[in-house]
């Protein structure tokens, strides 16, 4: 048995209600967010896993539920190997999550992205702020409903917007996504700008 | 004491140290041989401004190879990169703080156009917050093709009326 797997059979002897995971690579276990601190705490302190390698989060879309999980990858630097933690979140529509920033400092700035791309609240975090898009952005871009390209909304600098006028809008997609494989169409023809009807040398930009 | 100048006529003594000319074309003579670039490297077009800087391309050639990283120091804002929206609004910032006369090449598809990022977190053409002078095309576009941009940019400068700007400003 390879040493991620051990120590997830010892972790499932001890905290009965964490349950084994699909995965096609590591080992994986699925945690209720009640036991996750203790969980997590117990494979850092008994077990090795030092390093927070990742820490994400999946959005199943409307209608799911529960609708958000948190992913944490652990890496044992004393036994190699990594081990996969998910965790689902408590609420559907203000997702909530405890933060694990007291066990690895690394998870502050995971948990932020997290925030500013889920809206998962991660309770006990220090610092929840956005980390790439603006303060005051009013959407969380990867949830499924939100579009890829998109939507209209104003740029948070009033004095750069009074100057120019500029406001984020939604990205022409121009007959994209560009999703073509060889063979089936050709790719001059399939390349989004080859289709952009709405703006090209004989058509102004659209604002 | 001061003596006035008064000679009216041709003085052979000074005849080969003196050129006639226009207003316009010295200053813009000026302008074009030392246009110090502001360069505003926000991806991966940044590194091919770097091998234009670098001496096999030798932007020096030019007379653009003093990369002021002050906005007030600098004449032509290479915009190279992506430019996300949280990015614009420095962008634009730094734009501002420069003397004018100013000028802005647009490097590479993300600059010119949002490139391939047609995507909620990323300007679509740079042109919608600063006014830009010269598109490159390309990503990232080899030096050669910024160096023609810049060629470009002195071409233009040459044509604008700077003295008539100059005494009306």
């Amino acid at each position: 048995m390879s040493a991620p797997a051990a120590a997830l059979t010892a972790l499932r002897e001890k905290f009965p209600r964490v349950t084994e995971r699909a995965s096609a690579d590591h080992p994986a276990a699925d945690v209720p967010a009640e036991e996750l601190l203790a969980v997590l705490r117990c494979l850092r302190d008994e077990h090795g896993y030092d390093l927070l390698a990742d820490l994400t989060a999946v959005d199943w879309a409307e209608g799911a539920s529960p609708r958000f999980t948190v992913i944490y990858h652990l890496l044992s630097t004393a036994t190699p190997g990594y081990l996969r933690l998910a965790t689902a979140c408590a609420g559907d529509t203000e997702p909530a999550a405890p933060s694990v920033t007291g066990l690895w400092p690394a998870a502050n700035w995971h948990e932020r992205e997290a925030y500013d791309m889920f809206g998962i609240r991660f309770t006990g975090h220090p610092d929840l702020r956005r980390i790439l898009m603006w303060d005051g952005y009013p959407h969380h871009p990867l949830r499924k409903e939100f579009p890829l390209a998109g939507v209209e909304t104003p740029l948070p600098d009033p004095e750069i917007v009074a100057e120019t006028g500029a406001k984020a809008i939604a990205a022409p997609m121009a007959g994209g996504p560009f999703v073509a494989s060889p063979g089936e169409m050709k790719m001059t023809e399939a390349e989004p700008r080859a289709k952009d009807e709405s703006w090209n040398e004989a058509k102004d930009k659209p604002e | 004491m001061v003596t006035a100048n008064n000679e009216l006529a041709y003085n052979s003594k000074i005849e080969g140290d003196v050129i006639v000319t226009r207003a316009d074309a010295v200053i813009n003579w000026i302008r074009t041989n030392s246009m110090w670039p502001m360069p505003m490297g926000l991806a991966c077009c940044a590194i091919e401004l770097m091998a234009t800087a670098s001496s096999r391309f030798d932007i020096a050639r030019f007379g653009a190879e003093v990369m002021r990283f002050s906005p007030r120091q600098s004449d032509c804002m290479i915009v190279a990169g992506t430019v996300t929206y949280k990015m614009a609004t420095a962008v634009r910032r730094i734009y501002d703080q420069m003397a004018e006369p100013k000028w802005v090449i647009a490097m590479g598809a993300c600059a010119s156009s949002g490139g391939m990022y047609r995507s909620y977190a990323t300007l679509q053409g740079v042109d919608r917050i600063v006014p830009v002078d010269v598109y490159v095309s390309g990503c990232p576009p080899r030096p050669e093709a910024l160096l023609d941009a810049l060629m470009r940019l002195q071409t233009k400068v040459k044509r604008e009326r700077s003295a008539e700007k100059l005494l009306s400003a």
